[in-house]
């Protein structure tokens, strides 16, 4: 297995590549229309996860978000996951193949985020009401119908992103529904949850997880699949996004809000896209699973025209001598060396399916591949095929292995390798997936990447992984306590939130003024003062949030007394800019009289005549002293002398002009 | 007996099913006054209120609807749900040794009880092979369920039939015996177990788990395997408590059943030796002694199984300021023995004095231990001890309070004689007595000191 030019041409798996692309009828998404995914039947729903702004973590003591490097860690503990009974006593797919993976769990803990609660040596606290209050606030935000009481459930997760092995989750609301511009959206269901670990490194059977944002209370939305095309998924993702956050009542940044995204194509199966970090790359994502579905459905078609009865077909395998090829691919050199395994596998049939479509620059053993990573632990790159665009494989080594598994001329044959514990798990692996091939689109969770692919994660998990969690009492949800949570519900959140961005106030400050509820002191001062509800909005989000940070409240301060300023200047013909200044000192002595203000902050009222009359004099002092005589400089120099005294008198965009003009004269 | 249709629901909801005619594992479609709800009405837990229908809901989800906002219900469907552990028949593998294992209630093999929503346990081989197929590479298994009773509930006539049982398997020839058994007071059982099965030629291993099997991360899996390595391959002929080393999936901890004790509420390493170090660590690939003076696996079936106990025997756990009439009530109360939980090296205050005396001159039979688990009593040391020594109170040097109270008990149970009692109490039979306390023995370090925490990052806890 040596790197060599392609003598002879029997196959050639890159034309096969592209007349299987055109078979599926794949065109990048720019050039789809709707027609495009009515044709293979896009459909698309959500889940999107957003955590919510708390102090402490959902079911323990241990503070929220606050977050550490991989590296720095004051405890490691080990667990291993075995699958349980549902409830309904049966075992979870999901579960069965990760024990099947035999990972290793290693979770790195820092002393300040995590206790002997996430680590499962503890039970859990009473749940965080500050949490289950907020949650039950965006329930109502959703229109869902609120349960009378909350059961918190035990959802299993063997890929141990919980010490626990389960995530305690709750619903909250079901049925709900949110209005996109041409349709309405139902929502299935709401639900409060603990988030899980960060992974580290996944590495072989080992794989580390730290615990800071283990716990972190987090809610997710989930809709029905009522979205036909990408964008509406975008556009739905963005309105719940949206809808959240104009509470002010959860957490914005790196990770604060993630999607799951379900996709499905006509006589496809519900695969889930998990973790998806940005909104802007679902389109991409939803566009290329529905092509990879519709793919293999392409590929399920051809198979089950050549296997009448499917269900018979078999692959053979041979275990190989190192020894029997000359061995340049390094991979393999490795392997050799480390006392790995070399295992042949016939695969009847599959000619033409190995590079056969499924993603842009993937092919069907890419779907092998993936799974022999996650399922039996074996680090890419895991296997060679005989349709690689460049081929490893040559016709000498064939020659040897053809024979030996009693290949047939319309076989394709792989080559896999690793430690010998795992040679079984893989074998099956293969198998598995390739009879997969014959019913279609596997049940599967994939991890997505920035370009619009994705790779295999996990099979999908069934309700069959809940379970009620028998160390929490349900928690009733009386009638006066959703009234008392609706009094204080802002009525037209999402409304606001687009004003806002209409404005073009900028993103930072909203939930500051979401959070103090500024909105209608924006839009009431604007409007009646005819103030730039950009500039206010910008000036009450940036400037008053520095302000209460820095300074101490003064008594009697409120949010009134902006107005009574801004009304000030502007009836002054002061330039507005002052109120950057004089909030602060109003701030911390709200009494002060507005003149006294101005006094404090060293201003005096100027005419503009009396500052532009200084250009001259100004002028002529930097020919004395300047270095380099440029008009740029010149300008600079004058506007640093004569800004502070134009600061409230007049703007310094129209003193520039003025000096700009006075000098060139 | 008619089928409970109704499990666990009782008043308001209780009559609102029974008029709109919805059974448990029925499905529901529920109108609201907060909407419309559906799914399968589940059993509710009997220590919840009467004020809520739990629902499983299509996506897995359990939920409870208010009766109060309930305006409509109907049934639609019935599904009652056939919850168990897969039972396979357990394999037979020539040339492995035989275990028998006795159930005796607790949680390491279970499932979920709807009417206290807590987890109840399963037991047979299969049922067993099914949860934890390795135990079939490890050993031949037959298991007996002598009881099913919560740890708490454990007591001297379960710790009797217990030993009478073992050594009729002993006498059969068997490799091995493990015993599944709640935490809460494994230590006790394991202590009586020693005074009542003495020189066993094999190892009698009780194991526990402190996270039920229900969960993916429990501890039950491991503790059983570690449990059976030992009982099977081991060479310790002792009773022994099998738990976790560490709270990582690593290695378990062989412990002398008379000097082990829980030591934590929630965490799986919670057992520890206490006053020594652990008799050995256990994988599956087998038992590393720690300690060389264990009494090893013999051919013979030389064992003397000692069935005593006398229940009227208590624990004072002495504090300041307790009153004389604690005493006089226990004797009053007829007891024969008290074992008294002392402070510092086994002392009580003077106002007891009198009601020592008394005690004394009705026969009571007193030990001292002390409440720091970790030491010895000194009571030459202070005039207090010396006293105390005078009005009949006998020092039982490093003996654990609760095994002390598993010896007396057994010790009554056989005689009531002063000389004898106080000859047996003092006597070691396996080390609840130690001559010498390793320096290693008490080890209880402080987070937060920079050797400890480099010590913690750096070896699993």
């Amino acid at each position: 297995m040596y790197n060599y030019q392609k003598m002879e041409n029997h196959f050639d798996p890159r034309a096969n590549y592209e007349k299987t692309k055109k078979e599926v009828s794949y065109v990048p998404r720019k050039e789809a229309t709707q027609k495009t995914y009515d044709d293979i039947g896009f459909m698309s729903g959500l889940e999107v996860h957003q955590q919510l702004l708390t102090d402490k973590k959902l079911f323990c003591n241990c503070p929220a978000g606050r977050f550490h490097d991989s590296d720095d860690y004051d405890a490691e503990v080990i667990r291993h996951m075995r699958p349980t009974l549902s409830e309904l006593g049966e075992y979870d797919g999901t579960a069965l193949m990760e024990f099947k993976t035999r990972k290793e769990i290693v979770y790195r803990l820092k002393h300040q985020t995590t206790c002997t609660y996430e680590v499962d040596d503890t039970p859990p606290f009473p749940i965080n009401r500050q949490a289950l209050d907020i949650a039950i606030e965006i329930s109502l935000l959703s229109k869902l119908n609120i349960v009378g009481e909350v059961h918190i459930t035990r959802k299993q997760y063997l890929d141990g992103s919980i010490p626990t092995g389960f995530q305690r989750t709750a619903i909250i609301g079901v049925e709900g529904e949110i209005p996109l511009k041409n349709k309405n959206v139902r929502l299935i269901q709401l639900s409060i949850e603990e988030d899980s670990c960060r992974e580290i490194s996944d590495i072989g059977h080992t794989r580390v997880y730290k615990t800071d944002r283990l716990g972190m209370p987090l809610i997710e939305t989930v809709t029905y699949p009522d979205m036909v095309n990408p964008d509406e998924v975008m556009e739905a993702c963005n309105y719940i996004r949206f809808l959240n956050r104009s509470t002010g009542k959860v957490r914005v940044g790196m990770g604060a809000g993630r999607e799951d995204v379900n996709v499905s194509c006509k006589g496809g199966t519900r695969v889930e896209i998990k973790g998806v970090a940005h909104t802007k790359w679902i389109p991409e994502l939803t566009h290329n699973e529905c092509f990879r579905q519709w793919a293999l459905l392409k590929i399920r078609e051809k198979l089950q025209s050549k296997f009448a009865d499917y269900k018979a077909w078999e692959m053979s395998h041979g275990f190989l001598d190192f020894d029997m090829f000359e061995i340049t691919y390094e991979p393999l050199k490795v392997a050799k060396d480390s006392g790995e395994k070399l295992v042949a596998v016939n695969l009847p049939g599959f000619k033409g399916i190995m590079s056969h479509f499924t993603q842009p620059g993937k092919m069907f053993a890419d779907e092998i591949s993936d799974r022999l990573k996650v399922v039996a632990c074996l680090e890419k790159p895991n296997l060679l095929h005989t349709e690689q665009f460049e081929p490893i494989i040559t016709d000498l080594d064939l020659d040897i292995i053809a024979p030996m598994l009693n290949a047939g001329p319309d076989d394709a044959q792989l080559i896999v390798w690793g430690p010998e514990e795992d040679m079984k798990t893989a074998l099956e692996t293969i198998e598995e997936r390739c009879k997969m091939a014959f019913e279609g689109v596997p049940e599967e969770t994939r991890k997505s990447f920035e370009n619009g692919t994705t790779i295999f994660e996990r099979v999908l998990p069934g309700a069959d992984r809940m379970y009620p969690d028998t160390d929490s009492a349900p928690i009733p949800l009386t009638n006066e306590v959703i009234d008392e949570l609706s009094k204080g519900l802002p009525t037209d959140v999402v409304a606001r939130y687009n004003q806002l961005k209409e404005w073009g106030v900028a993103e930072s400050t909203y939930n500051y003024i979401f959070k103090r509820n500024l909105f209608p002191i924006i839009d009431t001062i604007s409007k009646k003062h005819k103030i730039s509800p950009k500039w206010l909005g910008n000036f009450i989000g940036h400037r008053m949030k520095w302000v209460e940070g820095h300074f101490e409240k003064g008594e009697g301060f409120n949010y009134e007394i902006i107005e009574d300023l801004l009304v000030f200047l502007k009836k002054k013909n002061y330039n507005l800019k002052l109120a950057y200044k004089m909030l602060p000192v109003l701030y911390h002595y709200p009494k002060m009289e507005l003149e006294s203000v101005l006094t404090s902050i060293k201003f005096k009222e100027r005419q503009q005549d009396e500052i532009t009359e200084k250009i001259d004099f100004l002028s002529e002092k930097f020919s004395s002293i300047c270095y380099s005589d440029s008009t740029e400089n010149r300008i600079d120099w004058i506007m640093g002398q004569l800004s502070r005294m134009a600061y409230g008198n007049m703007g310094l965009e129209n003193l520039y002009q003025v000096v700009k003009q006075k000098i060139s004269e | 007996m008619s089928e409970d249709f109704f499990q666990g629901y009782k008043g308001e909801a209780l009559d609102l099913l029974k008029k709109y005619q919805v059974r448990v594992w029925g499905q529901a479609e529920i109108q609201t006054t907060r909407g419309d709800f559906k799914g399968t009405v589940l059993p509710r837990s009997e220590n919840d209120d009467d004020k809520h229908i739990v629902l499983k809901i299509i996506t897995g989800y359990n939920i409870g609807i208010d009766t109060g906002t309930v305006t409509g219900m109907k049934e639609t469907g019935y599904k009652k749900a056939n919850y168990q552990i897969p039972e396979k028949e357990f394999p037979i593998t020539e040339g492995l040794p035989k275990i028998k294992l006795l159930g005796t209630g607790g949680t390491i093999a279970s499932r979920l009880d709807y009417r206290t929503g807590a987890v109840i346990p399963a037991f047979t081989p299969g049922e067993l092979y099914g949860a934890v197929p390795e135990l079939a590479d490890i050993c031949n298994l037959t298991t007996d369920k002598l009881f099913a009773v919560f740890s708490e509930n454990m007591g001297p006539e379960q710790y009797k039939k217990l030993a009478i049982s073992i050594g009729e398997e002993i006498e059969k020839g068997i490799d091995g015996i493990v015993i599944g058994h709640g935490t809460d007071t494994l230590s006790h059982t394991a202590a009586a177990l020693t005074f009542m099965i003495q020189n066993s030629p094999i190892p009698i291993v009780l194991v526990g788990s402190q996270r039920s099997s229900d969960r993916p991360s429990s501890d039950a899996a491991l503790n059983l395997m570690h449990a059976m390595t030992a009982a099977g391959h081991g060479d310790i002929a002792e009773v022994m408590v099998c738990m976790f080393g560490p709270t990582s999936d690593e290695y378990g901890f062989l412990h002398r059943g008379t000097r082990v004790r829980k030591m934590h509420s929630s965490y799986r390493s919670t057992f520890r030796t206490i006053g020594d170090i652990p008799l050995a660590t256990v994988t599956r690939k087998g038992v590393v002694p720690i300690k060389q003076d264990y009494k090893p696996r013999r051919k013979d079936k030389q064992v003397k199984i000692m069935p005593y106990f006398e229940e009227k025997v208590t624990i004072v756990y002495y504090y300041p300021n307790m009153q004389p009439d604690v005493i006089d009530a226990l004797v009053d109360a007829g007891y024969k023995g008290i074992i008294i939980a002392g402070t510092g090296l086994g002392h009580i205050n003077k106002p007891l004095y009198p009601a020592i005396e008394r005690a004394h001159a009705k026969g009571v039979h007193m030990f001292m231990t002390v409440q720091t688990l970790w030491g010895y009593t000194h009571m030459f040391v202070y005039d207090t001890g010396r006293d105390l020594m005078a009005k009949g109170i006998i020092p039982a040097a490093n003996m654990l309070p609760e095994t002390a109270y598993i010896k007396l008990g057994w010790t009554l149970g056989q005689t009531n004689d002063p000389e004898e009692v106080k000859r047996i109490m003092l006597t070691p039979i396996n080390d609840e007595i130690t001559e010498r306390e390793p320096y290693n023995g008490y080890l209880i370090y402080q987070g937060g000191v920079k050797e400890v925490d480099e010590f913690v990052r750096k070896v699993h806890k």
